[in-house]
C-alpha cells in the first residue's frame, strides 16, 4: 500500500494485483468451504442417526418431490422436444450422405450420453437451484438460520443433507425420464423420414446402446446433482444485504451451477471417452 | 419420578413423586392412560411431586382428556404450591378437577 | 430442578473482545447474571448489543474472553455440551423467526421434535399449552405470514420457552409493538420468571420496557460497559453518556480534527 501511495503511476496495477490476490483468495476459501459442506452433508446423512441428529425421512421426501416430481411435466416436455429436434437435424444432415439411417446412432448416443443429464441439470439448476438459493438467503436475513442453530438444530444436517440426497436422486431418476422421452422423440420424427415401425426404432435403439452408454450418463448427472446443490446452498448462505441482496445471489447461483455443469460435463466427456 | 398406585373409594390413586420431566413424563402418561383405559376412575396425587414441567402438565391433560370421552372420573390431589403456578400459567387450574385429599373425591 | 452448576451465576461472561473484521464491537466486556434474575441489556444501536447477545447465544465466537452459560464455557465447550446445554436455552428474536414453511404450531413444537421421544400427542398439547400462555390460542395453524408482528413475538416467545429452558434470551421484545402490546408482553415475561423461575436476558433499547421489567440492567454503550446495577441505581447514575440515553439526547462527542479529517479523506 505505501509503495502505490510512493508512486502514483502505479496505483491502478497495484489495485488490479491486489484485487486478483483478494478474489484468488476468496475462491479458495470457498471452494474449502465447500468441500466441508459436502463432507459434512455425508457425515450427517451416514452418522447422524447415531448422535440422535437424523437427517428426517420426511424432508428429504419432501425436497425429492419439489424438485424431483413436480419436474417431470417440464422434462418431458423439453427433453421430447431436444429428441425431435436433434431427428430433424440429424437425418437433413445425413441425406447429403446417404446415410439416414445412421440417424438412430447419433440420437441414441447423443441422448444417454450428453443432452438427457445436460438439458435435465440445466432446467433443475434454473428451477430448483434458484428456489434453493432465494429460500436460505431469505432464512439467513430473517434470522431463522440463527433461530435453527440456538434450538439446536445443525443447519447442514436440516437443510443442506436432505436437499443433497434428494438432487441425487431426482437428478438421475429425471434422466433416466430424460432419456426415455429423448429417444421417444428421436423415434416420432425418424420413424416418419426412415418409415420404420416404433418397435423397431427402439429395437435398434437397443442394439446400439450398451449399458456404458446410460451409466455414464447416470455418473455424470449424479455430479451434476451435487454441483447443484453445494453452489446454491453455499450462495444462499453467503447471502448480505436483504432482498436485493436475495436477488443477486440467486442470479449468481444459477450462472455458477451453470458454469460449472458444462465444465465438468466438458472434463468428464473427455475422461470417460478416452481415458 | 417414582410412581405407585393403590385402590381407595372406587378410584385408583396415581400417587407421582419426585421430578416428572421430559424423562420421566412419557412413564406418567403411560401408567395413567393404562388405567383409565381399563375403566378406572383415577385420582393423581402430585404431594410428593417436586417438580413437574410441561410434558408432565401435558401428560396430565391427556388422561383428563381420555377421561372425558369415556365418562369416567379424573382430578388432581395434593397439588403443591409451584406445581398450581404451572397450572395457572396456562389456565389449566380451572380446567381439571382439583381436590385436597381422597375425602373430597365424592364431589366429583 | 438441580442445577448442573453450583455458581451463583447463570451466565458469566468475563473479558470479552469481538471484532467484525478489523472492528472492534466490544471491548473488554464482562457481565454477570444470578440465576432467576432478569437482566436487561441497555444501549442505543451500533453499543454492540445485538453483537453481545449472538455472542451469549454461541452464533459468534468471541476474540478473546470467555462466556460461561450454567457453568459451561460455551467459548471452550465440545460440541455435544453445546447441543445438550441448547436445550435448555430459548430465544426469541427479534423478527420472531418463525420458520415460513411450517404453521404456527408447527415452529412451537419443533424443539420438542427435534429433541425429545414425547409422543406426538403430548407434544402438540404442550405447543398448544405455551400458545395458551401467551395468548395465541385457536392460532395453532395459521402460517406465520398470517400472523401481525406482535402475535409472531408472542410465538416466538412460545417456541422459545417449549422445552421449559433454565435460561430465556429476548431480543427487543417492545420493538415494533403497539404500547398495550409492549406491556403485556412485559407482564408476560415477568409472570413467566415468577412461575417457571427462568434466567432471563432480555435486550432492548426500550427505556420504559427496560425500567419496569429488570433486576439488573447493563448500560452497554460503544462496545463497552457503562454500568450494570439495579434500576434506581442506573436511573440516578451521574455518568453524562448514561443520562443522555436515559433523556434521549443526541451524541456530543469531542470531535479530534486530525482522526476526523483522515476519516473523510482516507488519507
Amino acid at each position: 500500500m505505501s509503495n502505490a501511495a510512493q508512486t502514483p503511476a502505479l496505483r491502478p496495477v497495484f489495485r488490479f494485483v491486489e484485487n486478483v490476490g483478494r478474489k484468488t483468495v476468496a475462491a479458495i476459501e470457498e471452494f474449502g468451504y465447500v468441500s466441508s459442506m459436502l463432507a459434512e452433508s455425508f457425515y450427517w446423512l451416514l452418522f447422524g442417526r447415531r448422535q440422535q441428529q437424523p437427517v428426517r425421512m420426511r424432508s428429504i421426501f419432501a425436497e425429492a418431490m419439489r424438485i424431483g416430481v413436480h419436474a417431470i411435466p417440464i422434462i418431458t416436455i423439453i427433453t421430447l422436444a431436444i429428441g425431435v429436434m436433434m431427428a430433424i437435424q440429424g437425418i437433413q444432415t445425413l441425406k447429403t450422405f446417404g446415410a439416414e439411417s445412421k440417424v438412430i446412432v447419433g440420437i441414441a448416443i447423443a441422448i444417454t450420453r450428453e443432452f438427457a443429464p445436460l438439458i435435465v441439470s440445466i432446467m433443475i439448476a434454473g428451477r430448483s437451484g434458484s428456489a434453493i438459493t432465494a429460500r436460505i438467503g431469505t432464512m439467513l436475513e430473517s434470522q431463522e438460520i440463527d433461530a435453527l442453530r440456538v434450538i439446536g438444530i445443525n443447519p447442514v444436517r436440516y437443510i443442506t443433507a436432505p436437499l443433497l440426497l434428494a438432487m441425487m436422486i431426482s437428478i438421475p431418476a429425471l434422466t433416466i425420464l430424460g432419456d426415455f422421452m429423448g429417444l421417444l422423440g428421436g423415434g416420432l420424427y425418424s420413424i416418419i423420414e426412415l418409415k420404420i415401425t416404433l418397435a423397431i426404432y427402439f429395437e435398434r435403439c437397443a442394439d446400439i446402446l450398451a449399458w456404458d452408454d446410460i451409466a455414464q450418463g447416470l455418473i455424470k448427472s449424479l455430479v451434476f446433482a451435487a454441483i447443484i446443490v453445494l453452489v446454491s446452498v453455499s450462495n444462499g448462505f453467503q447471502v448480505r444485504g436483504g432482498a436485493e441482496g436475495v436477488g443477486r445471489a440467486t442470479t449468481r447461483s444459477v450462472v455458477m451451477s451453470l458454469t460449472f455443469i458444462v465444465i465438468a460435463d466438458m472434463i468428464f466427456t473427455y475422461f470417460l471417452n478416452f481415458a | 419420578m417414582e410412581c405407585t398406585t393403590r385402590s381407595e373409594n372406587g378410584f385408583t390413586i396415581v400417587a407421582l413423586s419426585g421430578e416428572v420431566d421430559l424423562h420421566y413424563s412419557p412413564k406418567a402418561r403411560e401408567i395413567i392412560l393404562k388405567y383409565l383405559g381399563d375403566k378406572n376412575h383415577v385420582l393423581v396425587d402430585l404431594a410428593d411431586v417436586s417438580y413437574i414441567d410441561s410434558s408432565g402438565v401435558a401428560s396430565l391433560v391427556e388422561g383428563f382428556q381420555h377421561a372425558r370421552t369415556h365418562d369416567l372420573k379424573f382430578a388432581l390431589m395434593g397439588v403443591s404450591e409451584a406445581a398450581m403456578q404451572i397450572l395457572q400459567l396456562s389456565r389449566l387450574d380451572k380446567v381439571f378437577p382439583i381436590i385436597a385429599s381422597v375425602a373430597d373425591a365424592d364431589q366429583l | 430442578m438441580p442445577a448442573a452448576d453450583h455458581s451463583e451465576y447463570a451466565i458469566e461472561v468475563q473479558h470479552l473482545d469481538a471484532h467484525y473484521g478489523e472492528r472492534q464491537i466490544l471491548k473488554d466486556v464482562s457481565l454477570n447474571v444470578r440465576h432467576g434474575e432478569i437482566m436487561v441489556i441497555m444501549g442505543g444501536s451500533g453499543s454492540g448489543k445485538s453483537t453481545l447477545l449472538r455472542h451469549l447465544l454461541g452464533l459468534n465466537t468471541p476474540t478473546r474472553g470467555s462466556i460461561k452459560l450454567l457453568g459451561i464455557d460455551i467459548t471452550q465447550s465440545s460440541e455435544k455440551e453445546m447441543f445438550d446445554l441448547r436445550k435448555k436455552m430459548g430465544v426469541a428474536f427479534q423478527g420472531g423467526a418463525l420458520f415460513g414453511s411450517m404453521s404456527v404450531e408447527e415452529n412451537v413444537v419443533l424443539p420438542l421434535c427435534e429433541h425429545t421421544e414425547l409422543d406426538e400427542n403430548t407434544m402438540r398439547i404442550m405447543g398448544r399449552m405455551k400458545l395458551e400462555v401467551v395468548n395465541l390460542a385457536g392460532f395453532e395453524h395459521l402460517m406465520p405470514a398470517e400472523l401481525s408482528g406482535g402475535m409472531i413475538k408472542r410465538a416466538a416467545l412460545a417456541r422459545a420457552i417449549v422445552m421449559d429452558p433454565r435460561l430465556l434470551f429476548f431480543d427487543e421484545p417492545s420493538a415494533g409493538l403497539d404500547p398495550v402490546a409492549a406491556v403485556e408482553l412485559d407482564e408476560l415475561i415477568l409472570r413467566l420468571r415468577q412461575v417457571m423461575n427462568i434466567t432471563i436476558v432480555v435486550v432492548t433499547h426500550e427505556l420504559e420496557s427496560a425500567f419496569k421489567i429488570a433486576d439488573r440492567i447493563t448500560v452497554l454503550d460503544q462496545g463497552v460497559i457503562l454500568m450494570t446495577d439495579t434500576v434506581e441505581a442506573v436511573r440516578n447514575s451521574d455518568n453524562p453518556r448514561i443520562q443522555s440515553l436515559l433523556n434521549r439526547l443526541p451524541r456530543d462527542d469531542a470531535i479530534d480534527t486530525d482522526e476526523y479529517l483522515e476519516r473523510l479523506t482516507g488519507i
